[in-house]
């Protein structure tokens, strides 16, 4: 059976975020998740809308909604949790009279009725859920120590958002374990990561930035997954201001989760686009794997070595949680 | 008890530069009781941005409780906050901080103040971009920061990584049928200021 949902992709995502909207839509695709675009879908207003002026942010983001109710579209999702944030808040204030009215002098015509948005995230996790991705996994990403990073606003303020812990967000956890994934605790989950002010206040965003490559190094993460595309642009593109600013010199690839669920579905390179990472994903595959094999030539040595001390040969490897408490 | 209190103990005067009309529009913009605000300072405590603002969220909350209006518009902490929205998740009394902030940057443009320069020249940029392509043209809104910022070689070094990639439209990627003349359409009547009144806004161009 399939599920088809509006679908609105984001400036971004037709820039330097082509890798999430292509990896989404194949994902979506391989997963039965029909998404249909918002017709002629225009900026949604994003973070610069709102701090100009609240009605302007309303109205750029209502003409969208509009033009999703015209086509029919009563859900519509979007990868990029600042569209989302954009969506979500016109939808929510339009209720309030007074505002409506603002916004209905700026669009020159009726604003719409309520349209559900939400992530492709959320949608994935609701829709097709933890089990539902795990039945069509060809290539478990087994050993893969993976940092989950929502960044702020997908997931808060959580009376708009409704979805997931503002807090400790595990929607991205469960898809990726899933997916054959090892999920490392990572305390910054939600921590800001200096979001647009890397062209007008670089120092702040390589400060933010900095902290959170920090973290994920020192959790063990082969890998930080994102959600969002500025979070992906700053840690990823700026990596080398970031490692300037910090003196460090950190390598961890930022692939958009999508990037890394479609790897698990086996799905064609060029749906996933992986080159388009600047820091490569594949050391960090092969690190993991290697990792892996070692682990497990460990464990058959030394099943091995107590087999012979019990003077019981064994032809299976034991591994220490399935064996019997002493 | 000595006659008169040594200078640390005198009473303040609250009263003194309260501007109720500010306080009032504050409450009125943001829609939040800003009275309930106690003072915790939770929202300082998660603030990722304390580092960089010269007076700390909670302390810009205090700053309109009393009504002090040119303290609170003139620093540069509205300009510098993110929206990240730590500060309305964590705050006890449910005060939205973020869009309070957001309402302080609107009244602070109106009243010509923009201490961090270039967060206004990015937001004006973007904006422009929007205006002009109905989507936001990465490349043309990076070639123009850079031009006015006076920066213009601070991101030069991404070019060669984002070309290698494909990441760098040289062309906007414009919305197709009526959709950008819509979005051009909304920045008109926005300059016109349609949305202040939006009930008499035909009235007040008749009167024009």
């Amino acid at each position: 059976m399939s599920l088809r949902l509006g679908y609105y992709p984001g400036c971004s995502q037709s820039g330097t975020a082509a890798e999430y909207d292509i990896s989404t839509r194949a994902c979506c695709r391989a997963l039965g998740m029909e998404l249909a675009d918002v017709p002629n879908w225009t900026c949604c207003g994003s973070t610069p809308a709102h701090t100009v002026d609240h009605h302007l942010a309303g109205a750029l983001a209502a003409r969208n909604l509009l033009q999703a109710e015209k086509a029919g579209l009563e859900r519509v999702v979007t990868p990029c949790p600042s569209c989302l944030a954009a969506l979500k808040t016109a939808d929510s204030h339009l209720a309030d009279e007074a505002y409506k009215a603002g916004v209905e002098a700026l669009l020159g015509r009726p604003a719409p009725g309520p349209v559900d948005c939400q992530s492709t995230l959320q949608a994935l996790f609701e829709h097709i859920g933890p089990e539902g991705v795990k039945a069509r996994v060809k290539r478990p990403l087994t050993g893969l120590r993976v940092a989950t990073y929502y960044g702020c606003i997908l997931n808060r303020p959580p009376g708009l958002m409704a979805f997931d812990d503002p807090e400790n967000p595990v929607a991205m956890d469960r898809l990726l374990e899933a997916c054959g994934a090892t999920v490392v605790d990572f305390p910054f989950k939600t921590e800001c990561c200096g979001a647009a002010f890397g062209m007008p206040r670089l120092d702040v965003m390589q400060r933010l930035s900095a902290r959170i490559l920090d973290m994920a190094e020192s959790v063990g993460a082969d890998v930080i997954a994102v959600a969002c595309p500025l979070c992906q642009m700053n840690l990823d593109l700026r990596r080398g201001q970031v490692n300037a600013a910090s003196g460090r010199d950190i390598r961890l690839p930022v692939p958009y989760f999508t990037q890394l669920m479609g790897l698990a579905l086996g799905l064609p390179e060029a749906e996933l686009c992986l080159p388009k990472l600047v820091l490569p994903l594949e050391p960090a595959l092969a690190a993991a794997q290697q990792r892996e094999a070692a682990g497990r030539a460990e464990a058959q040595a030394r099943a091995a070595a107590k087999a012979a001390k019990n003077g019981t040969p064994r032809s299976e490897p034991v591994c220490k949680e399935d064996a019997p408490c002493a | 008890m000595p006659a008169t209190p040594p200078r640390a103990m005198q009473a303040m005067d609250l009263d003194a530069g309260r501007d109720q009309a500010f306080m009032d529009q504050v409450a009125h913009e943001s829609g939040q009781d800003l009275k309930s605000c106690y003072q915790c300072g939770n929202c300082t405590a998660g603030c990722a941005y304390s580092h960089d603002y010269d007076i700390p969220v909670h302390q810009v909350m205090r700053l309109v409780q009393l009504g002090l209006k040119d303290a609170a518009l003139s620093c540069r902490s509205i300009w510098l906050c993110a929206t990240c929205q730590a500060c309305t998740t964590r705050c006890p009394n449910n005060i939205q901080v973020a869009t309070v902030m957001d309402v302080l940057r609107h009244m602070a443009r109106r009243a010509g103040h923009a201490p961090e320069r270039l967060v206004k020249t990015f937001a004006d940029s973007f904006l422009a971009s929007v205006a002009r392509h109905g989507r936001v043209f990465e490349a043309g809104l990076a070639a123009c920061f850079a031009l006015k910022s006076g920066k213009p070689m601070q991101d030069a070094g991404l070019g060669p990584a984002m070309l290698s990639r494909g990441k760098l439209a040289f062309l906007p990627h414009e919305p197709g049928g009526s959709a950008k003349a819509e979005v051009a359409a909304i920045f008109e009547r926005f300059a016109q200021g349609r949305h202040r009144a939006p009930a008499t806004g035909t009235k007040a161009e008749d009167k024009a």
